[in-house]
């Protein structure tokens, strides 16, 4: 990793996204629409705000996500 | 794709024939289960670097409890199916959630938690390799004397969860709290921190970012 990559992905960790975010609980409530919007190509960050944001501050949440939609565009393939 | 969906019939129908009665409603429960189990191993062999030292049984295990306990909270949730998404996706998040958690803990499990002066050599080896030079070291500097100013429980999840790499489920179990709750902690701590480095007027934003 580049220096600058690697500065900015500790930034990134430490300080979070640093805008509006859900919280885990909301981001479990909204997984399957967003997920299902993101694969659909239907405007999902604007439909579920906050939601982008969460996915990059928590971690956990993030990996639930790229779960979920790799699952469901399988089954769409 | 979405919103043609939302209203279909078949998705109101997997929750009247789960909450059916006899064989009609036991069938039910036996297709989701397998369905559970499905999305289970998919998210089990998609982290299987993370437990290299598991073997494919152990795996399936896991896989098998996975789904067991997504089977559980699927039936104790179905009232609170909207409709917004398909049955299959909306069900498919708990089992990737329990499958998820359960590989977590298992790639933590009898590891300590990194102590915090592991952290700090990642912080000063971040902010030295990069190419800003003095500004950078400022920032840095004051980065960690911030994080020393934390209030205990922030300091702990935001050294362990962001610096340490430490999954914040299994920071959760170690010390009996909730991943929400830690993620509030963290949330806290980093906008505390945002705040100090403005008050001190150093540029907090990351190359890509403009500060608001």
């Amino acid at each position: 990793m580049k220096s600058d990559e690697k500065r900015d992905a500790v930034l990134g960790r430490v300080l979070g996204p640093g805008r509006p975010e859900l919280t885990c609980e909301q981001c479990f409530e909204e997984l399957d629409r967003y997920v299902e919007l993101t694969v659909g190509g239907d405007a999902a960050d604007a439909r579920i705000p906050g939601m982008r944001a969460h996915l990059d501050g928590c971690p956990a949440c993030a990996e639930d996500f790229a779960g979920l939609r790799d699952l469901v565009t399988q089954e769409g393939d | 794709m979405a919103s043609a969906l939302m209203t279909a019939p078949s998705e109101i129908s997997w929750v009247d024939r789960l909450r059916a009665e006899g064989a009609d409603g036991r069938a039910a429960v036996a297709e989701l289960h397998a369905l559970l189990l499905k999305a289970a191993r998919f998210e089990i062999g998609r982290r299987a670097t993370q437990l290299p030292h598991l073997r494919g049984g152990d795996q399936e295990d896991l896989a098998q409890q996975a789904a067991d306990d997504a089977l559980m909270a699927v039936l104790r949730k179905l009232d609170d199916f909207r409709g917004e998404s398909r049955f299959t996706t909306w069900a498919y998040k708990f089992a990737l959630l329990e499958a998820a958690v359960k590989v977590r803990k298992r790639a933590w499990q009898g590891r300590e938690i990194p102590l915090e002066d592991d952290a700090w050599g990642a912080l000063a080896d971040a902010g030295a390799g990069a190419g800003r030079g003095a500004e950078d070291a400022e920032l840095f500097v004051a980065l960690r004397e911030e994080i020393e100013r934390l209030g205990e429980r922030q300091r702990q999840v935001l050294v362990a969860v962001a610096l340490n790499g430490v999954p914040i489920d299994v920071l959760a179990e170690r010390l009996g709290s909730t991943r929400g709750a830690l993620y509030k902690n963290l949330h806290d701590a980093r906008r505390k921190l945002r705040a100090a480095l403005a008050a001190r007027g150093l540029r907090v934003g990351t190359s890509g970012e403009e500060e608001a």
